[in-house]
């Protein structure tokens, strides 16, 4: 082990960040980041950026300005990001499952960096295992439920232990005891070293899971810390309004509200 | 009504009797078509695949372009290119007017619109965020072609029997390149307007019959193909 390590660079790094669509920006960041082994989750309403936030992350979408690093690595065109976005990790809510089986579809993403069929098969079954759906090896992706194939989808992220994983949504849109089941399952199988930023608009989902919080609207970063801070201090009106309707009468923001109303 | 089952008549024996004019013609257009099929398919499904994922300027122009490609006329197509191989003209020095080859040409350039718009769509109607998932997985950009290709399959092939029907069911562009010359460029769309000219309907017939059990067959197999693991 060694003793003397430098501290490993943010899983990503994002300075002055402003993605364009037309005359306005979509997203305007002036400055995020999550380290390894932390789970940041986006908080925001649909049209808020977060799905832009994570396109730009995956380094599927170029920033108008501002600068994305990741893993230490600023992201350019070419060759280098495409290496460097073989170390993430990407699941949507849409599973996106492809032809083939689902032993086929985990094991993908392995064969694409050239692993040989055998080793992808046998990695594959593994992540498969950890998410309870081993027993579907065989099955026709396209035959799965819709739990099921999150569960897919997931596994095939985590296949290649990416060292950055960005999910959008992953656990949203299923009955409740599905998605208690997949949280719960997901998080015994989250390498601990791994970063995650998790977009969402469930609060729920981003207090079980995450470490940070940040919440956009707009496109704007209205707040980012601790989801334990961010919840109990909101720091205005819209930030409130995300994090719950049931605000803590500790938080200051509702301190403030009350002050001012005397 | 008797004239017709007469022809029908008449046409079984030229079939079950193997005619060998029948026989070359039939010949004829599954080389001719087929090699103008796999030729648009070749340019055409790539083609359209990266349209679907390129932006550029000028882009929706192009498209248009070849989906109005798409019902090009027969005969236009055979007069373009009838004037390019024509003894003075720019290929005029390869002299491949009136041989196959010529009708090959035309044919693909009928085939080529029709498959390339059609495979821009197919992949066009694949999930909207399905390429950033498979770039995300680690594809190359010809690594996501491809996957995404092998999940339009489906229409991609509806694209590739489109093109083929085409061009195995024109007659302008064959005519006009082709010349239609006996045991040469005579095909069977070409065989079966010249014989009902003379008035030869039972042969006519023959022909019609030879060249809807070959599109059958093509299609038997593209459609097996397309549909394998269709639960």
């Amino acid at each position: 082990m060694t003793t003397h390590a430098l501290p490993a660079p943010p899983a990503f790094e994002i300075r002055g960040l402003r993605v364009r669509r037309g005359a306005s920006f979509t997203l305007d960041i002036p400055r995020l980041s999550v380290v390894g082994g932390e789970t940041l989750a986006v908080l925001g309403l649909n049209g808020a950026g977060k799905s832009t936030l994570l396109e730009v992350l995956a380094l599927l979408r170029r920033p108008d300005e501002g600068e994305v690093r990741i893993l230490g690595e600023a992201a350019r065109p070419g060759a280098a990001t495409h290496r460097l976005r073989r170390r993430l990790g990407l699941a949507l809510q849409d599973p996106l499952l492809l032809t083939g089986s689902v032993l086929d579809n985990v094991a993908l993403p392995l064969r694409l960096r050239g692993l040989p069929r055998r080793d992808s098969r046998r990695h594959a079954l593994v992540a498969l295992q950890r998410f309870d759906v081993g027993h579907l090896a065989d099955r026709q992706a396209r035959l799965t439920s819709g739990g099921e194939a999150r569960r897919v989808s997931l596994a095939r992220a985590l296949v290649t232990d990416p060292d950055l994983l960005l999910l959008d949504e992953p656990f949203s849109a299923l009955d409740p005891p599905t998605r208690d089941a997949l949280l719960r399952d997901f998080q015994a199988a989250l390498p601990p070293e791994t970063a995650v930023v998790l977009v969402t608009h469930d609060r729920l989902e981003a207090q079980m899971l995450a470490h940070h919080l940040a919440v956009v609207d707009g496109g704007k970063l209205l707040q980012v810390g601790p989801v334990d801070e961010v919840f109990r201090h909101p720091v205005d009106r819209s930030v409130a309004a995300l994090v719950g309707p049931e605000i803590d009468p500790s938080s200051s923001w509702a301190r403030g509200r009350a002050a001012a109303r005397v | 009504m008797r004239l017709i089952a007469e022809g029908f008549r008449q046409a079984l024996h030229l079939i079950v009797g193997i005619d060998p004019d029948l026989r070359n013609a039939a010949w004829r257009t599954l080389q001719i078509s087929g090699t103008a099929t796999v030729v648009s398919l070749v340019l055409g499904a790539p083609a359209g695949v990266m349209l679907a994922l390129a932006r550029f300027p000028g882009r929706t122009f192009f498209v248009a372009l070849i989906n109005t490609g798409m019902g090009l006329p027969p005969v236009v197509a055979g007069l373009f290119v009838m004037m390019l191989l024509w003894r003075g003209g720019p290929f005029g020095e390869l002299a491949l007017l009136y041989t196959p080859a010529a009708m090959v040409v035309a044919q693909s350039l009928i085939a080529l619109p029709m498959v390339t718009g059609l495979s821009l769509a197919a992949v066009q109607a694949l999930p909207a965020r399905l390429h950033l998932q498979v770039r995300a997985l680690g594809a190359t950009r010809l690594q996501m072609a491809w996957l995404l290709a092998r999940e339009a399959r489906l229409p991609l092939l509806a694209a590739l029997m489109a093109g083929f029907g085409a061009v195995v069911s024109e007659v302008g562009a064959s005519l006009m390149v082709g010349g239609n010359l006996r045991g040469h460029t005579r095909v069977l769309t070409t065989a079966i307007v010249l014989e009902a000219s003379r008035g030869n309907f039972s042969t006519a017939i023959a022909l019609a019959i030879v060249l809807m059990a070959l599109a059958y067959a093509i299609n038997l197999i593209l459609t097996r193909l397309q549909q394998r693991g269709q639960a």
